[in-house]
């Protein structure tokens, strides 16, 4: 997605197999939301794993919604607004596109619908916004969360998204950051900045938003006291595996056709990963003395986001070096927010963060092309490093203005006692477990009875269901 | 009658239950317990937090008997839970005051 999308002269030609391809990857990026739900569910304790997954998919949600009236038009709109971010308003609500015949050009390639291009940055911007509450499990409240999610993705997400691949600041157009940089060669910057697939617009920046929402909402309640180990490593090793696979589609699909590209991403995304994966055992074995199954899931999440920005500019041998740095640095990264007290509880810092800035910086040094060590010179790490801070700048500004008025006016946090009885029992009204018959309750409510049959009124009710002599719970 | 309570190594369980019917005991209750000794607990690492786990799981045996097998079935006990190694667990007994068979209604050692 390094080549900005063209609007396609009259009467386009659809590419088939680019359609077929892009649609398919769109599924397995969504995908990935859910598997990210299971990821990070397992690594909460038992009493907060249901709200955990919640956050995630609640946050796809909400996002969806958001994409489909005004988001994809912010992001990949027509009218640019000081390379910031497209206006909301001139594909409000994918206005136009239903009859299917809109369709893009890329790059000599024929033309893909765009509202298949639609669906595949949809699924993106869920995720995005999914993969920040890992920063704040067990404490917050549910309402609070979705709003950010809504008001995050609209004021953070969807203007860097036009940014990096709407033509705006952060990409390889004339009007772009790296064209004031080293200078303009046939209307596009001499040295265009490398995100193939979100290092800067999903990782770099979910990470740096949780990281202020993890100062702003604060340590739970206990932190560095009470253990707070993995409930469920299957769980999370499920979702290591869901996330892996769905990011072939997050990656390679990002190619947005069906060519030899799409293909050297795909090796490229498993080379890094597996060398990811070891690197990350390698580093834990010396430092603590067992390769562990929670490194290994994290090893491969670190070495994906570490791939994402580079997966189209590097060699298979270069993807493997990347994902091998990647998987060490983030297994000693991780162990840092104890040292700064920071309850960045599921590591969306030591992972995301660390492992989205190392990618996208590694990108200009090892890209084929352009890359440092190639002796292609370090115009191309420059501005890798350029873009990282500008979203780095701009996600910490505009998350914490954001973080700050909630806290304002809702409230982050959810009642203490709540929060050390369980945020599922709170929240959601309901466990995750049921241990043990004879702990499970009984029923109260139909949930369809009139008012005056509820809960406390319905004595007569309940107590022929306590009769009830099969013995049989509803 | 007395009451013998074993907390042993949970893999030891087959090994218990083989040793009580080749005494001819009809029946026991056996449930999941948690707990340390001189074994104390063990840790686990999760990305670099090492945690130390207190509790080690252990299986909980309980069977009521006759006074004049108390001895034998404690011997039993111990002899089909030993391993050698820490953490085997503690048999003990305690005198019971009586016991009710809830379908029949017998009483006393006619209930066992």
């Amino acid at each position: 997605m390094n080549a900005p999308l063209l609007a396609a002269e009259a009467a386009p030609k659809i590419d088939y197999a680019a359609t077929a391809f892009v649609v398919v990857c769109a599924s397995l990026v969504l995908l990935m939301t859910p598997a990210l739900a299971l990821f990070y569910g397992g690594m909460t304790r038992s009493k907060s794993v249901l709200n955990m997954m919640m956050m995630s998919v609640g946050a796809l949600g909400v996002v969806g919604i958001v994409y489909v009236l005004y988001g994809y038009s912010m992001s990949f709109g027509s009218t640019d607004l000081a390379g910031l971010v497209a206006s909301p308003l001139d594909k409000f609500g994918l206005r136009g596109m239903a009859d299917g015949f809109n369709s893009f050009g890329y790059e000599g390639y024929g033309t893909i619908p765009e509202l298949a291009f639609v669906g595949f940055q949809l699924t993106f911007a869920g995720l995005t916004v999914a993969l920040i509450s890992g920063a704040i499990a067990d404490r917050v409240k549910f309402s609070t969360w979705l709003v950010f999610a809504g008001v995050w993705a609209t004021l953070v997400y969807f203007p860097i998204a036009h940014m990096v691949w709407g033509g705006g600041l952060l990409g390889g157009t004339d009007a772009g950051i790296a064209a004031k940089m080293f200078g303009v060669v046939d209307g596009a910057a001499k040295v265009a900045p490398i995100d193939f697939a979100g290092g800067t617009v999903v990782h770099i920046n979910a990470g740096m938003a949780g990281l202020v929402l993890a100062v702003i909402a604060g340590r739970r309640r206990g932190f560095g006291k009470v253990p707070m180990r993995p409930h469920n490593v299957p769980l999370t090793m499920l979702g290591a595996g869901l996330l892996w696979f769905g990011w072939y589609g997050f990656n390679a699909g990002s190619e947005l056709a069906a060519d030899g590209t799409a293909a050297l991403v795909w090796v490229n995304t498993t080379a890094a990963t597996c060398a990811a994966m070891i690197g990350w055992l390698l580093v834990e074995k010396l430092k603590d003395g067992h390769a562990t199954t929670i490194g290994a899931a994290s090893g491969v999440v670190a070495g994906l986001v570490a791939i994402t920005p580079a997966c189209g500019a590097l060699s298979p041998l270069g993807s493997l070096l990347l994902g091998a740095v990647a998987g060490a640095l983030c297994a000693f990264t991780v162990s840092l927010k104890f040292r700064f007290a920071l309850d960045d509880s599921l590591d969306v810092v030591g992972v995301h963060l660390v492992a989205g800035l190392w990618g996208t910086v590694g990108a200009g040094l090892l890209s084929t092309q352009t890359g440092l060590l190639y002796g292609k010179g370090f115009e191309q790490t420059l501005v890798q490093i350029v873009i990282s801070l500008v979203c780095l700048a701009v996600t910490g500004v505009l998350t914490t203005l954001i973080a700050l008025a909630l806290e304002a006016t809702m409230g982050w946090r959810v009642d203490e006692d709540d929060e050390v009885a369980g945020i599922d029992q709170s929240e959601h009204a309901e466990s995750a477990y049921d241990f043990g018959g004879f702990a499970s309750g009984h029923r109260v409510s139909h949930g369809i009875l009139p008012s005056g049959h509820g809960p406390t009124a319905a004595g007569g009710t309940i107590a022929a269901e306590h009769n009830d002599p099969t013995g049989v719970r509803s | 009658m007395k009451l013998v309570t074993a907390i042993v190594k949970p893999f030891k369980l087959d090994d218990v239950k083989e040793a009580l019917e080749a005494l001819g005991i009809a029946g026991m209750t056996v449930s999941e317990a948690s707990g340390y000794g001189r074994q104390r607990g063990h840790s686990e690492v999760y990305r670099g937090a090492e945690y130390s786990v207190d509790f080690v799981p252990k299986l909980r045996v309980e069977v009521v008997i006759d006074d004049e097998d108390a001895s034998a079935v404690v011997d039993a006990l111990v002899r089909a839970a030993q391993t050698g190694r820490i953490g085997d667990g503690k048999v003990w007994t305690v005198p019971v005051a009586d016991i009710v068979r809830v379908r029949t209604g017998e009483r006393g050692p006619a209930a066992l």
